[in-house]
């Protein structure tokens, strides 16, 4: 440690990031953008959920909504603008190239760096996926500015930031984050943190199309081949109406069988908490909660789980809640709709053969 | 072959407590783990070194006591590891750690020769970005290969490399050029036990220590809180929602009677579950 006297003071009170000072250029930047995951024809439902989020931010900032369209394919991309415009877009913004067929890091950073750049956006959400993080990261690397990542609520402030909150510390306290003085205010949200908004038939908007200053020669990375995930090994947890979740409380692998049963009669998924995963007693896909899947079931039952943070941000949309737990004091029972202080051992099992004997009595009469 | 390994040491996760009272993060006496998802990343770099024969160095931003999980790499296999430790990076968030991490970088690159292969974990357990492994490979113009599943195909020689990484809804097969960077997929190896000579290796290597000069930084204002364009404004507790869960009463009712009410209770808070029920199974 030599000639520590001659550099600037350590950071701390004198601070410039914790005051607002957006340099004049940084004023240009306006509008609500929502980057449109697009793959195989189809555009990912979290770029949907993301307008209609988006659509509140704008409708906060007196701003447009404004989507970012790429992919290869004139027909289908027309489709795509419509679906955004139906979302609620106002704006599309659409590179069409052959070169974005497929999702490479290096295209797609181009592509969005050079539209953001060019046209300047405010904030600019992309869903917290693999394409979405590993697009995130590079793009706001290269402009240069602040990006939050897997955010569970964003809000607009008194002075027109975006407040991004997200879990912190391994999920057991939330944290609000600004990006005060550089734009545009970038955050990833996970699939399902957001409504699906509702979709308006004939709803139209702009389009403004991009050219990409890139070709096939220029891109080192090749796309060998594609391979689909067998239908049947895909876990369908985070579009389930009814979910059917495990915590330590079951107290041995096996018995997350009791979960299993409930969520087929119920003809629901199942799934479970982090530390299942952690001691091994279920594959990682299975998991709910902020690290896991966020679900937006009609209803959800969570068995012997005791509620922490990262899991209740990950369970927080669905319509009820239901608690089985031993502790009456289970965080658990703070967020749940119905509680049922029991063991849930005993209790799956007889819940398990009510709802059997229910639906069938109930089918034969139908 | 060079490859250059980031690790993070982090606070075990499993053993955070909040105060119940406070809502702060009681630390003391939780321990540090070296980031779970680092492992597989080192894991795999550490089979290449031994394939290619070349040499593995550990790299970690953080206080003076993060030098533990670099000798903890150490005993994994890894050939050295520098510890970038100084107060001006105190307060980073992932722009400003990836812009140190990559000074860092090339100064080991200009000491011990470049590196081929940089690998990241794919998120630590306890920021869960994933953005840093991102944020090094666009400043150094690597070849950016993240959620990787397996590493196919590695020629030195013609400075290639094939990988199957982790997709939406499936696997991408990728070829790309050396220098790149990897972020690997979590239990995609099984990781090696530290042999015992490695362990005594460990406890007597001689651990790089540079500070912001020494790892030649010079552009300070890029580094620590000055250089983190992201502010925490507010670090809170949720709040418990206005009504609490309605509580069934169990009283000493049978399990059998106990369940009945509950599933009154839910078909009566949800009034068209039960419809929905029905069209499901009459579709199986």
């Amino acid at each position: 440690m030599s000639d520590t006297a001659k550099r600037p003071p350590a950071a701390g009170g004198s601070r410039a990031g914790m005051k607002k000072e957006l340099s004049e250029h940084f004023k240009a930047y306006k509008h609500v953008w929502v980057f449109i995951e697009y793959e195989h024809g189809n555009i990912h439902p979290v770029s949907l959920e993301l307008l209609g989020e988006g659509r509140k931010l704008a409708a906060k900032l007196g701003s447009e909504l404004v989507g970012v369209l790429m992919g290869s394919g004139r027909q289908a991309l027309s489709e795509a603008v419509t679906e955004c415009w139906e979302h609620g877009a106002d704006l599309v913004y659409l590179c069409d190239d052959p070169v974005l067929e497929h999702y490479r890091n290096e295209p797609y950073s181009k592509a969005l760096t050079d539209i953001v750049n060019t046209y300047k956006p405010e904030v600019l959400l992309l869903g917290a996926t693999t394409l979405g993080r590993d697009l995130a990261g590079s793009v706001a690397t290269t402009v240069l500015t602040g990006l939050t990542a897997d955010c569970t609520e964003l809000a607009i402030d008194g002075e027109g930031s975006l407040a991004a909150t997200r879990p912190t510390f391994g999920g057991s306290l939330l944290c609000t984050i600004h990006t005060l003085n550089f734009r545009p205010q970038m955050a990833t949200i996970r699939p399902r943190v957001m409504a699906m908004p509702e979709r308006i038939p004939g709803r139209t908007g702009r389009v403004i199309e991009h050219t990409l200053d890139m070709r096939e020669e220029d891109v080192v990375t090749k796309v060998l081949r594609f391979l689909p995930d067998r239908e049947s090994t895909k876990s369908q947890l985070a579009y389930a109406d009814v979910v059917v979740a495990g915590g330590i409380g079951l107290r041995s692998p096996e018995n997350l069988q009791l979960v299993r049963n409930l969520a087929e009669v119920l003809g629901g998924e199942w799934g479970g908490s982090r530390p299942l995963v952690q001691k091994g007693w279920m594959p990682a896909d299975r998991q709910i909660g902020q690290t896991g899947k966020t679900i937006r079931p009609k209803l959800y039952i969570a068995a012997g789980i005791s509620g922490a943070i990262q899991h209740r941000v990950g369970v927080e949309g669905a319509d009820l809640i239901v608690a089985i737990n031993t502790d009456p004091k289970a965080p658990i029972f703070d967020f749940a709709h119905l509680g049922i202080v029991a063991d849930a051992l005993q209790l799956l099992p007889a819940l398990t053969d009510a709802f059997r004997r229910r639906l069938s009595v109930n089918r034969l009469a139908g | 072959m060079h490859i250059v390994v980031c690790i993070k040491q982090v606070p075990d996760s499993a053993q955070i407590r909040v105060h119940p009272v406070t809502n702060t993060i009681m630390r003391q006496g939780v321990p540090t783990i070296i980031n779970p998802y680092d492992l597989f990343s080192l894991e795999q770099a550490l089979r290449l070194r031994d394939r290619f024969n070349g040499t593995v160095t550990v790299l970690t931003m953080g206080p003076p006591m993060a030098e533990d999980s670099l000798r903890k790499a150490i005993t994994f296999g890894a050939d050295r590891g520098v510890l970038l430790t100084d107060r001006f990076f105190a307060g980073s968030d992932t722009l400003a750690t990836s812009f140190a991490l990559s000074q860092a970088i090339v100064k080991i690159g200009e000491t011990w020769g470049t590196p081929s292969l940089v690998f990241t974990g794919k998120q630590t357990i306890d920021g869960d970005t994933a953005q840093v492994g991102p944020g090094i490979a666009r400043r150094l113009g690597l070849n950016q290969l993240t959620y990787v599943e397996a590493i196919e195909a590695v020629d030195p020689e013609a400075g290639s490399i094939n990988v199957a990484r982790r997709a939406e809804g499936g696997l991408q097969q990728l070829s790309t050029k050396l220098p790149a960077l990897i972020t690997m997929l979590e239990g995609t190896c099984e990781i090696r036990r530290g042999s015992l000579p490695d362990a005594l290796r460990a406890a007597r290597a001689e651990i790089t220590v540079w500070n912001a000069e020494a790892a030649g930084i010079v552009d300070l204002m890029k580094c620590g809180l000055r250089g983190s364009p992201t502010v925490v404004k507010q670090v809170f507790a949720p709040k418990p929602r206005e009504v609490k869960a309605e509580q069934v009463p169990t009283g000493d009712k049978s399990y059998a009677d106990l369940s009945e009410v509950v599933m009154e209770r839910i078909l009566g808070l949800q009034p068209t579950l039960e419809a929905d029920l029905l069209r499901m199974a009459a579709a199986y």
